[in-house]
């Protein structure tokens, strides 16, 4: 789905999200409004039964936080890993 | 220690009640006024709003007595030491944040000027009828400290005493005067700054990280902080434990409200003030506060020239109420005699401890006026008659 | 996942106390995040940074946040904190409480905070409810919804909060939605370092009351209707910022003007009344710490 898919030009920033599982409470606000579209409903529990999300799509991360922003429960945050 | 001298007016003065007790708070260190119109107290804010400014102080009038009586709890936490005035009407609409005070040990200053009541009642002229109010006001179960004085000078004194007590066992403490005392102009002796006694707040000596804001010692008073000083403090109206963090459970009720009830009950017979006068071999003893001891005092004189052996107990910190004293007091006379301006609220404290071993005689008064001595001579006359 | 990587809204946070008692898909926590970049961005000096909150879902915050927190009675927020910045001009001085707190209960102390210019940083988190106590109808409650209170829907005129803060003299005004994020964090930045009486209020999904008692669906259908239905105005005109049943939400920063705040205003006075004998009252830091 990236838009580099044809080229292969590697990305210029590259990121990834840290997720505390057991913080989340399933909003999906992370997978809803994440630019790239990265992330996705884990398939399994937290402890108190939500699925927390997962980078489904590592490479399309570009650690741009903004799952940390909209994150109401600190579950979730993006850092950059790789900034050419 | 002794009090800062720029806020000490030493001298001989001629003064109110209300002029008194503003001196008083200034002298005890108060530093910051919060304040809402009100007759028969308003001459105590109008003085302090023209004392503090130049004292590096801060004076505000709020919007109501709410925002005042909360108000003053936040400038106690920026540091200050602070007061608020009032009368009935703002007194009623200030008991939640007496119970504020009380739940998160804020120490401050209340005086409520008694006039009155119920609801706006006699704006202009006394009653004593808040003195219930100043003891179960708010919501819940605490413990408050509560002063009457009687006459402009003792406006000054209690008032520092007030804050002192504030201080010592952060708790509201409440300065409940009167119209009549209030209004009252008498000669005051102000001690120069280095003869007053005045405490200083208990700041803990413990380091950020250290510190749980509500620990204490054997005397149940937690030392304490303020903002800024880098303890990250969390002060809450909720059930909390030592940290000041929420705990919504009994035991930490029991464990909260239990200290906060005990830290005065437990130490009720060091926070006692009154004065006697005769009471060794007295038949009855006239027990008062306020401008009705003023009063009393000339009906006693009646009842003594007719005979009757009279022992007075004025009564200067009313609440935590003097139990111990009150008991044995009750196994020494044979009646006690109890005027007060209301259809009786502290009469029903005398009662209480009096447990039957004597009777207690009510001499009520509606307010708006004192009371005529010799209706008082009349009661102290017949309680000694009826006992003998 | 990586044991060095802090997410960065946890030094704000007493983690000690995670979770908090927010419903999922509450917006409460995601204006936290905004408020959290924020204190970074303007750098202010947390020892002297206090979070002051009423009652409510909104009124937790300052039990969450580490920063010297004081959790008020129910609409007290405001007086309260005038009374430490008062005492302590040198505190940064923050309110955040909701706005059933604020505006019904809290309604006389807000208006009269802002007339005097007070210094304070006040963030209003409007759900269109009262969320502790079960949805009941608030303040800014929109014509239609229903509540438990409103069963048969409300007919009172919401009030508009902009229009309330601006026009009895806030110096900053602005609203955003919990969907706005970056917008938020850069108004909040830009609010707490101003002096004066600064106003941010922020719509939030309440997903447990508001939105399913008028079955607008959960959080995230919340937050959709915020992107789709909210028009950015910068400077707008706050009396044309009412907002209706699900109708389009102006947001964006709508006042940013000086006047003397209080304590200047008391110094002015006294300075012109006694004269040069008169010891201005310390008038605190402009906002970031550093005295503009």
């Amino acid at each position: 789905m990236s838009d580099n898919e044809g080229t292969k030009k590697p990305k210029k920033v590259l990121g990834t999200v840290h997720v505390d599982r057991d913080r989340c409470k399933g909003c999906a606000f992370c997978i809803e409004f994440c630019p790239t579209h990265a992330l996705e409903l884990d398939k399994g529990f937290n402890a108190k039964g939500y699925h927390p999300p997962v980078l489904a799509r590592p490479d399309d991360c570009n650690g741009c936080d903004l799952c940390g922003l909209y994150c109401p429960d600190f579950s979730i945050f993006g850092v950059m890993t790789k900034v050419a | 220690m002794a009090a800062d001298p720029t806020g000490v007016l030493t001298g001989q003065h001629y003064l109110d009640g209300n002029h008194a007790a503003c001196e008083g708070a200034l002298a005890a260190g108060c530093r910051f006024a919060s304040g809402y119109p009100i007759t028969p107290s308003t001459e105590i804010v109008e003085r302090i709003a023209a004392r503090l400014p130049r004292m590096g102080g801060m004076f505000i009038q709020m919007e109501d007595e709410i925002a005042a009586s909360i108000t003053l709890q936040g400038a106690v936490w920026g540091g200050k030491k602070a007061l608020t005035v009032t009368s009935g009407p703002g007194f009623s609409l200030m008991m939640e944040h007496i119970g504020l005070a009380a739940m998160t040990e804020c120490p401050c200053v209340f005086i409520d000027v008694q006039r009155g009541g119920p609801s706006t009642g006699l704006p202009t002229l006394p009653g004593q009828g808040d003195m219930m109010q100043a003891r179960w006001g708010s919501h819940g179960d605490y413990e408050i400290i509560a002063l009457c004085p009687e006459s402009p000078q003792e406006c000054f004194d209690t008032t520092i005493e007030a804050f002192n007590l504030a201080e010592q066992w952060r708790v509201p403490v409440m300065v409940m005067m009167d119209e009549c005392v209030g209004h009252m102009t008498e000669r005051v002796i102000i001690p120069s700054a280095d003869k007053l006694s005045v405490l200083d707040r208990r700041w803990t000596t413990k380091k950020p990280g250290e510190y749980r804001p509500f620990d204490v010692g054997a005397d149940l008073v937690p030392d304490m902080a303020k903002a800024g000083d880098g303890h990250r403090l969390f002060v809450t109206g909720l059930t909390h434990d030592e940290r000041g963090y929420p705990v919504m459970n009994h035991k930490a009720q029991e464990k909260l409200v239990r200290r906060l009830v005990d830290k005065i009950r437990l130490n009720a017979d060091k926070i006692a003030h009154y004065e006697e006068d005769q009471i060794d071999g007295a038949e009855v003893v006239v027990i008062s506060y306020g401008i009705t001891a003023r009063v009393a005092q000339r009906g006693v004189q009646i009842a003594r020239d007719k005979g009757v052996k009279v022992g007075t107990m004025r009564l200067i910190v009313v609440w935590p109420f003097p139990e111990t004293r009150i008991r044995e007091l009750a196994q020494k006379t044979r009646a006690f005699v109890v005027p007060e301006l209301n259809y009786g609220q502290m009469s029903l404290e005398v009662e209480r401890v009096a447990a039957g071993k004597v009777p207690t005689v009510l001499v009520p008064h509606g307010g708006g006026e004192v009371h005529d001595p010799e209706v008082i001579a009349e009661a102290i006359i017949k309680a000694a008659r009826s006992v003998s | 996942m990586s044991d060095t990587a802090t997410n960065p809204v946890n030094p704000y946070l007493r983690l000690e106390r995670m979770p908090s008692i927010w419903c999922p898909g509450c917006g409460i926590g995601t204006s936290v995040n905004c408020f959290a970049r924020a204190l970074t961005q303007a750098k202010l000096d947390l020892k002297m940074t206090s979070i002051v909150s009423g009652i409510g879902c909104t009124g937790r915050v300052s039990g969450y946040m580490s920063l010297d927190s004081f959790h008020t009675t129910h609409g007290r927020a405001i007086p309260f904190a005038t009374g430490l910045k008062l005492a302590n001009p040198d505190l940064n001085v923050i309110v955040y409480s909701g706005e059933g707190d604020l505006m019904a209960i809290g309604g006389n102390h807000f208006i009269h905070a802002a007339r005097r210019n007070m210094d304070l940083l006040v963030v209003c988190v409007n759900n269109f409810t009262y969320g502790m106590t079960g949805g009941q109808v608030s303040p800014t409650s929109p014509g239609g919804a229903t509540y438990t209170t409103a069963p048969f829907g409300q007919f009172e005129e919401p009030f508009n909060l902009p229009h309330l803060a601006d026009s009895c003299g806030a110096v900053y005004v602005s609203r955003w939605t919990t969907f706005h994020v970056r917008q938020l964090t850069k108004s909040m930045r830009e609010a707490m370092t101003k002096k004066g009486f600064r106003f941010i209020e922020v719509i939030s999904p309440c997903p447990t009351l508001y939105q399913r008692r008028n079955k607008l669906g959960d959080g995230l259908d919340a937050m959709k209707f915020y992107k789709e239905s909210s028009v950015v105005k910068n400077g707008a005109d706050t009396r044309d910022l009412n907002i209706g049943f699900q109708t389009p939400i102006t947001v964006g920063n709508f006042v940013n003007r000086s006047r003397p705040s209080f304590i200047e205003a008391q110094n002015k006075r006294y300075t012109e009344v006694f004269g040069p004998s008169y010891k201005p009252y310390p008038e605190g830091p402009h906002g970031n710490g550093a005295n503009a």
